[in-house]
């Protein structure tokens, strides 16, 4: 009856590093994406997205990402989530080069 | 350039203490983010998509090789190397780290520079003209009054949380190339029965509602300028909607209660601030002039040097065919520094870059730089039988593409590449285009024309102005290119119209082709503008150009 949940990570901005961090089930903050936790039920979610809001010493501004299941775990579905992942476009910064 | 005194030191230093025990603070865990944030953001501190963003003021776009070269050194030192100038001409640092910021601060300060009022709900940098104390065309240089206003505006208790960011422009010549008419308050120096005043324009701006300024007194006498400011700056506080963020600028708030309640209210306060100014201001004024390094211009030197080089060298004479403006000394140039290098990014300069054009101004220039709006780098007073030398040493280090004023010499914000607030990425289609035209070889021939590009509707890249504009927009999780013609940023400003659907990006740089090769076939003569055969024809020959006959009477 209720509509299909579109499943999720939870990301946020690391606060020293201000780059883009998601959250894994064992409560800690990794910069790779498919080593977040995916969240197939809404109020899991919920739950882990409350949980993240109380990190403020470790993240800034925690949010809900659209993710879908790949080969090696959660992957983003927007574009804009995929530019999080990797760095910029135009210079070999960020992500992309910096996480192995 | 304006030599700050031992009031701006102490103001800056504290600023910085003040900041650097904030940051402390917020990592210890006594402040949390929603404390924090507007604390960051009054020094100019974002975070971006990747990492913070520290944007740095360059009032009214002016500094000196010193300041030049600390911007080099905070790049290297502190960033990966580089800086972004933007349309505002500040310079903003893309990959801060937040422990860093309390020490980049400080080595600013050390150069009397600060990022304080880049963001927030406050009167931001002042931009001017990045011609102004060289242009032939001018009437007054505007930056001592630039600099009236930053001191001015800068910690003004009053207008610390007014319901939206406030941006101010001036220029000291008829020819507007400050955009002043896309400006909160544009100023712009006119001349009146000998005397020059300003004709104040008031609710231009850009982003999603574009409106052209109009003009809120057409003759302002110099001695009225702060009381006035302040009137205007007064009534917009108290009146303007706070209620949604989309309807708080001036421009809502004049166009609602339309120009002439507006000019009413503003005129009423007036009356009372300039009383109770009492000429501290004109004092101040005063002061500015004394403390304004003025280059003595060399006199009698010969431009042989220049005739020669411009005879024999072709790559030296299509650069000073265009990169180079008129002096209002005849035997010097100012020579706008291309930060658009076919293929790069519009507005990067890396630290070496920096470092070889403080040398040059300190060699040639007077110890003068600006940045301009437009994303380059100015070197304003050059003897021309200098500029082979400069010309040659700008090309050692990648800065000596001629194309000002072409079409890769295109504005375009970071977009999503960066900017949390973007929703499609804008460098990558400056880039493409830029690469486009120079493998066609055509930019020359196809003369003046504007492109410009924003990754949002906030048009940070002054698409709506642009002869050509491009936005990005997310298009059902896709990025898409919308296209608008006819903008204008100048004293004859227009906001440009839209075409019609958008490309995908795929599409978006051939499309704009179609557009130029359009105008190429279309023009009356050589002579005849982009933007005036776009005036004289109408949307409809590059309409069919983008979409097809037949294709255009279904477009939506």
């Amino acid at each position: 009856m209720s509509r299909r949940f579109t499943p999720k990570v939870v990301t946020a901005n690391h606060l020293l590093e201000g780059d883009a961090v998601w959250l894994t089930s064992d409560n800690a903050w990794t910069r790779t994406m498919s080593e977040a936790q995916f969240l197939d039920d809404e109020d899991l979610a919920n739950e882990r997205l409350a949980y993240a809001l109380t990190q403020e010493a470790d993240v800034v501004s925690p949010y809900l990402a659209d993710a879908q299941l790949g080969e090696n775990g959660p992957e983003p579905t927007h574009f804009r989530e995929t530019f999080r992942t990797r760095g910029p476009s135009n210079y070999a910064h960020g992500k992309q080069v910096e996480v192995a | 350039m304006y030599n700050y005194n031992e009031f701006d030191k102490a103001f800056l230093d504290e600023r910085v203490e003040q900041f650097s025990a904030q940051v402390a603070r917020r990592i210890d865990g006594s402040l949390t983010e929603d404390e924090f944030r507007p604390l960051r953001l009054m020094n100019g501190l974002y975070l971006q998509l990747h990492a913070y963003m520290l944007r740095v003021a360059i009032p009214y776009g002016s500094l000196d090789a010193a300041k030049m070269r600390q911007l080099a050194y905070i790049a290297e030192r502190f960033d990966k190397g580089y800086g972004h100038f933007t349309t505002r001409q500040n310079i903003q640092y893309n990959w801060p780290k937040l422990p860093d910021v309390p020490a980049i601060l400080r080595a600013l300060a050390d150069v009397g520079m600060h990022a304080i009022q880049t963001s927030g709900n406050t009167i931001r940098n002042v931009t001017s003209d990045h011609f102004a104390g060289a242009a032939a065309d001018e009437l007054l240089d505007p930056r001592p009054f630039a600099e009236l206003i930053r001191q001015w505006s800068t910690d003004h208790p009053e207008f610390q949380f007014l319901p939206r960011k406030f941006k101010v422009a001036i220029t000291g010549s008829p020819n507007d190339r400050a955009v002043v008419k896309a400006h909160d308050i544009g100023l712009r120096m006119v001349e009146k029965d000998g005397e020059v005043g300003f004709e104040v324009i008031v609710g231009g701006g850009l982003g999603r509602t574009p409106i052209v300024g109009k003009v809120i007194r057409d003759f302002l006498p110099q001695e009225d300028l702060l009381p006035y400011l302040e009137s205007v700056v007064s009534v917009y506080n108290l009146l303007g909607r706070r209620d949604n963020k989309y309807k708080a600028r001036i421009k809502i708030t004049v166009m609602e209660n339309g120009l002439d309640t507006y000019r009413e209210l503003v005129e009423q306060e007036f009356i009372g601030r300039r009383a109770l100014f009492n000429g501290v201001d004109q004092a101040l004024l005063d002061e500015i002039h004394a403390r304004f390094r003025r280059p003595d211009l060399a006199q009698g030197r010969s431009v042989e040097a220049f005739d020669q080089a411009y005879g024999a060298d072709p790559v030296f004479r299509s650069w000073a065919d265009t990169n180079l403006a008129a002096h209002k000394q005849g035997d010097h140039a100012i020579v706008t520094v291309s930060i658009k290098a076919h293929g790069e990014t519009p507005g990067d300069a890396s630290a070496e870059q920096m470092r070889v054009l403080a040398d040059l101004a300190e060699e040639f220039g007077y110890d003068e730089l600006r940045i301009s709006h437009e994303q380059n780098v100015i070197l304003p007073h050059i003897h021309k039988a200098d500029l082979p030398a400069v010309h040659a040493r700008l090309a050692a280090v990648g800065l000596a593409t001629a194309n000002v004023g072409l079409i890769s010499d295109i504005i375009a914000c970071p977009g999503m590449d960066y900017c949390a607030l973007a929703t499609a990425r804008s460098i990558p289609i400056a880039q493409q285009i830029a690469e486009r035209f120079d493998e066609l070889k055509l930019e020359h021939e196809v003369g003046p024309l504007k492109l410009k590009i924003s990754g949002c509707i906030n048009a940070c890249g002054h698409h709506h102005v642009g002869h050509i504009g491009i936005l990005g927009l997310d298009r059902a999780g896709v990025e898409n290119y919308q296209i608008t013609l006819g903008g204008d940023g100048t004293e004859t400003a227009a906001i440009g119209e839209r075409t019609g659907p958008g490309f995908p990006a795929d599409e978006i740089v051939s499309a704009v082709e179609r557009l130029v090769k359009a105008y190429l076939e279309h023009r009356s003569s050589v002579e005849e503008t982009f933007l005036e055969t776009y005036r004289r024809l109408g949307m409809a020959p590059f309409k069919e150009a983008l979409y097809g006959e037949v294709k255009e009477r279904h477009a939506a």
